[in-house]
């Protein structure tokens, strides 16, 4: 068991998501940076899509009901388990009544805890991410509070502390800067209702994340790109990712909690090999879109699954070192 | 639009629309469409929109072509497939707090508020499709004079059980959520639970009849 001291923000219990349920209207939920759940989960020998805590906001306080291994992904953040420093990307073990704080997010924007066996909520339609807008899933359907108590189905085994490659260092874009993420995307249905300055003023801009950015959606600020002519669209469905533009022309990316159908023109859609890093892009920091064609797009997905084989491989020579010891 | 336009929507699904009016027969040929394409292999479902269908891929397809043909075709020789569904009666309260576009859509649409009300509440709607959020009903059957355009900039949050318009269409939020339409009333039923197998309360094919339980001006 685990018990929520503190929290600030919408923390919320995560797995991978829930895929397949789009035809009575619910969308995937899930992690909004699933690369740092899986890793989380590899390091610790789970299932890839056991259930986490995501946190997107610091100071967060948790305590340990009994003995078990955890690992923290994700954002940069400075924490401390029973008064030891800690760094992120790590696995380690916690005893009964350990407090483990996360007293800050230096990088990125959400950090996830991991732990042996998974946080044993129910499952429902398939998974136990948490659907806000349902209110079902997760821990009762919302957010945590403090005073929650999460069920662990921790094993026992001791595993010792190990350190993990962080996936925004090994999966860096060679272009990227330090103030701007670089994501990668597919034109979509609306694209070419869009004139050529247009397309590449939406190309070209340095897109501000505004604070109304949350797991529903990224709200952007920058010039305003507008097609030709007003759209007015059939509902049909869209997926996280997708890139709608409104009549003001400020685009929206939908993430994890969006809607699963829309009718406002589409420019373009975020890569699934790059959607983490949106989920890790900070309110006020800045934006840009790369035009990549499908095939691009699978390879670099392609990419991705690389570095996590290279991670199970290596999680796995790790224990067969300390096995023969 | 005489031809089938199809898009990708990043890597991991596709939208097929359809050429034609949004009106039932065409939905029907949707219907059939979907239950034809939810069957391929590496397809997980097959989402029906508005004369749209949106497919999400188990695996994504490595090349495209042989997928895009056979939508095409199955869109030719798709049969309009009748559903027969149930019909419920929605006592809708017009006007008010959460409805209180009623009056801005009369206003855009040239009519008094006691026109839109009762041209909202005389068709029997028939459920297009699932979407946007858990339990809500896309509804065919608007008469086109309601029509307004979705909002500049959809609001953050709208009420559960706001009755409204959105373009040509018209539905029931099932929660409160963003929405980008505008309210014109509101009603109270369930439409979802999470605890049933099938978890929404209507599916496509199913009717919807609209009763003015009261208008508030």
């Amino acid at each position: 068991m685990i018990e929520i001291l503190s929290v600030t923000g919408p923390a919320s219990v995560q797995d991978l998501g829930r895929f397949d349920q789009y035809r009575f209207g619910v969308g995937t939920s899930g992690a909004m940076d699933d690369v740092a759940l899986r890793v989380g989960n590899i390091v610790l020998g789970n299932d890839e899509n056991a259930a986490g805590i995501e946190i997107p906001m610091t100071p967060f306080k948790l305590r340990f009901g009994r003995d078990m291994a955890f690992a923290l992904t994700g954002a940069g953040v400075e924490a401390e388990i029973a008064g030891r420093a800690i760094p992120p990307w790590w696995r380690l073990h916690a005893r009964a009544g350990d407090i483990l704080n996360i007293k800050a997010m230096s990088c990125g924007a959400r950090s996830y805890l991991t732990v042996s066996g998974g946080i044993d909520v129910p499952v429902v339609l398939g998974s136990r991410s948490t659907q806000f807008r349902g209110e079902f899933g997760g821990l009762h359907g919302r957010p945590l509070l403090p005073g929650d108590s999460l069920p662990c189905t921790a094993s026992t085994t001791t595993i010792g502390e190990l350190g993990i490659e962080p996936a925004d260092i090994t999966l860096a874009r060679s272009n990227a800067a330090a103030d701007e993420t670089i994501v990668r995307v597919v034109i979509a249905g609306e694209y070419d209702a869009f004139d050529a300055a247009t397309q590449e003023l939406f190309w070209s801009s340095s897109w501000k994340i505004t604070p109304q950015s949350n797991r529903y959606g990224y709200r952007l600020q920058g010039p305003a790109v507008k097609p030709k002519a007003p759209i007015e669209k059939r509902s049909h469905g869209i997926v996280p990712g997708v890139i709608q533009i409104p009549p003001n022309g400020q685009p929206i990316i939908q993430m994890r909690d969006a809607q699963t159908s829309g009718g406002y023109p589409k420019i373009a859609t975020v890569i699934r090999a790059d959607l983490w890093r949106v989920g890790q892009a900070r309110l006020g920091g800045r934006l840009r879109f790369e035009q990549t064609a499908y095939a691009d797009a699978l390879a670099a997905e392609d990419g991705m699954s690389a570095y996590l084989d290279r991670l199970r491989t290596n999680v796995r020579l790790v224990e067969e070192i300390r096995t023969c010891r | 639009m005489t031809t089938p336009r199809i898009s990708l929507l990043g890597t991991s699904a596709l939208l097929f629309e359809a050429p034609g009016a949004f009106d039932l027969p065409h939905q029907r040929r949707i219907w059939s469409l979907a239950a034809m394409a939810s069957k391929w292999q590496g397809i997980r479902e097959a989402i029906p929109g508005i004369t749209n269908l949106m497919l999400t891929f188990e695996t994504p397809p490595r090349e495209l072509d042989t997928l895009i043909a056979a939508l095409n075709d199955g869109w030719d020789a798709a049969e309009g497939l009748a559903i027969g569904g149930r019909e419920i009666r929605l006592p809708v309260t017009y006007g008010g707090e959460i409805g209180a576009s009623l009056q801005s859509v009369a206003d855009h649409c040239g009519l008094s508020v006691d026109d839109i009300v009762s041209i909202h509440a005389a068709p029997l709607y028939t459920v297009f499709a699932l979407g946007s959020h858990p339990g809500y009903c896309y509804l065919g059957g608007m008469d086109p004079r309601i029509t307004m355009p979705r909002r500049q900039t959809p609001l953050q949050r709208s009420a559960g059980g706001s009755v409204s318009i959105g373009g040509s269409q018209t539905g029931v939020s099932a929660s409160p959520g963003p929405s980008g339409w505008h309210a014109i009333g509101h009603t109270t039923w369930t439409f979802f639970d999470p605890s049933r197998p099938t978890p929404a309360a209507l599916a496509p094919g199913d009717t919807i009849r609209f009763e003015i339980k009261r208008v508030i001006r």
